[in-house]
């Protein structure tokens, strides 16, 4: 086994933790904006579960990112005092809630990718990465359980929830490229035996996602066409939004602690 | 159409070889459902290592106006307890 620094540049493997623990928090923090709003009380405690599950899991990346950049940052610093151009999620993980089944369809899409990336970081050749992968590895398997199930039983449900999940899907579709897309940082990752490379995900991906679309009667959009900019800092409008909602404590009051 | 989902009772075994416990209820359109809102409802600490959900129209209960001619005739009947026996040290706990 592999510990940190071998075989790849430090600031390689940092960014590779960031779009890891940045993608996990923002998805968390969006999910976490319904705690209290939910369509039923049971849906309410199940949608903060996912969020704590998600925060969770980007303490565990963004903490051995601060490791790994040794510069004195730890998890705090690093969810709390970047700013959006520092952020490396990717863009569908920041885009805003909207219904209930557009945010149930964005955490099916990203669910399904998830599952696949941590199932190959678990042989991982850094021994902290496949640690990761197997603990987010569980709790990402419950959140696809529960959010294929509900994509199928809304989208093959009532007329209303049929075109709520199609119109969600839709509005999203442009989102799921980026997913896929590999620049330099998975190549050398993936060269080093740390990390697969994306696109090897796409079509096992693809695969699940069309069998859950089939039962849920929803259209897959035949679009190619994809955004990106959030595995470098280019985000959309919305995440200054979401940052200045979720950093207004220390912003206001830095240092502050319990 | 109706708008509230029916609702179930939850059932918890906390360890193996316990008991499943009734732990409270809750609202779900359908069984499997019903398990899944339990498991994040009701097991959030590790409350849990099995589920049972039972339809709340299902259970029939004793009406608590009987409750006198039903549970009264046993308050006086101490000898039903097996309470006078000597138990030897080495049975260990009961």
């Amino acid at each position: 086994m592999m510990t940190q620094g071998d075989n790849i540049a430090n600031d390689i493997l940092f960014e590779w933790l960031l779009r890891r623990g940045d993608t996990a928090l923002i998805l968390g923090h969006r999910v976490s904006e319904w705690c209290g709003h939910s369509p039923a009380l049971e849906e309410d405690i199940a949608l903060a579960n996912i969020a704590l599950d998600l925060i969770g899991q980007s303490r565990l990346w963004l903490g051995y990112a601060g490791e790994v950049e040794d510069r004195g940052r730890g998890e705090n610093e690093l969810a709390y005092l970047r700013d959006t151009w520092d952020f490396r999620n990717i863009l569908l993980a920041e885009q805003p809630n909207g219904d209930f089944g557009t945010t149930l369809m964005r955490q099916f899409l990203i669910d399904v990718w998830q599952d696949a990336l941590l199932e190959a970081l678990k042989t991982s050749a850094d021994e902290r990465i496949a640690e990761i992968a197997v603990k987010a590895g569980k709790e990402v398997a419950y959140h696809l359980d529960r959010s294929s199930d509900l994509v199928i039983r809304l989208g093959d449900g009532t007329p209303e929830s049929h075109w709520r999940m199609q119109d969600a899907l839709d509005t999203l579709w442009p989102y799921v490229g980026e997913m896929f897309a590999a620049d330099a940082v998975d190549e050398a990752m993936a060269a080093a035996g740390l990390a697969p490379d994306p696109k090897m995900l796409k079509p096992g991906w693809e695969h699940t996602v069309a069998a859950v679309f089939k039962q849920a009667t929803l259209t897959q959009p035949q679009s190619d066409f994809a955004h990106k900019g959030g595995l470098t800092g280019r985000h959309s409008e919305h995440l200054g939004h979401l940052l200045s909602e979720m950093q207004f404590l220390q912003r206001a009051y830095p240092g502050a602690t319990w | 159409m109706k708008k509230e989902w029916p609702l179930w009772e939850v059932f918890i075994r906390g360890q193996h070889g316990l008991n499943h416990r009734h732990v409270g209820s809750l609202h779900a359109p359908d069984a499997e459902m019903a398990i899944r809102n339990a498991r994040d409802v009701y097991t959030r600490r590790k409350e849990g290592v099995s589920i049972w959900v039972v339809p709340s129209a299902l259970i029939t209960a004793s009406d608590p106006a009987n409750r006198d001619a039903l549970f009264e005739p046993a308050t006086d009947k101490i000898y039903r307890h097996p309470s006078f026996y000597d138990i030897p040290d080495e049975v260990g706990k009961m």
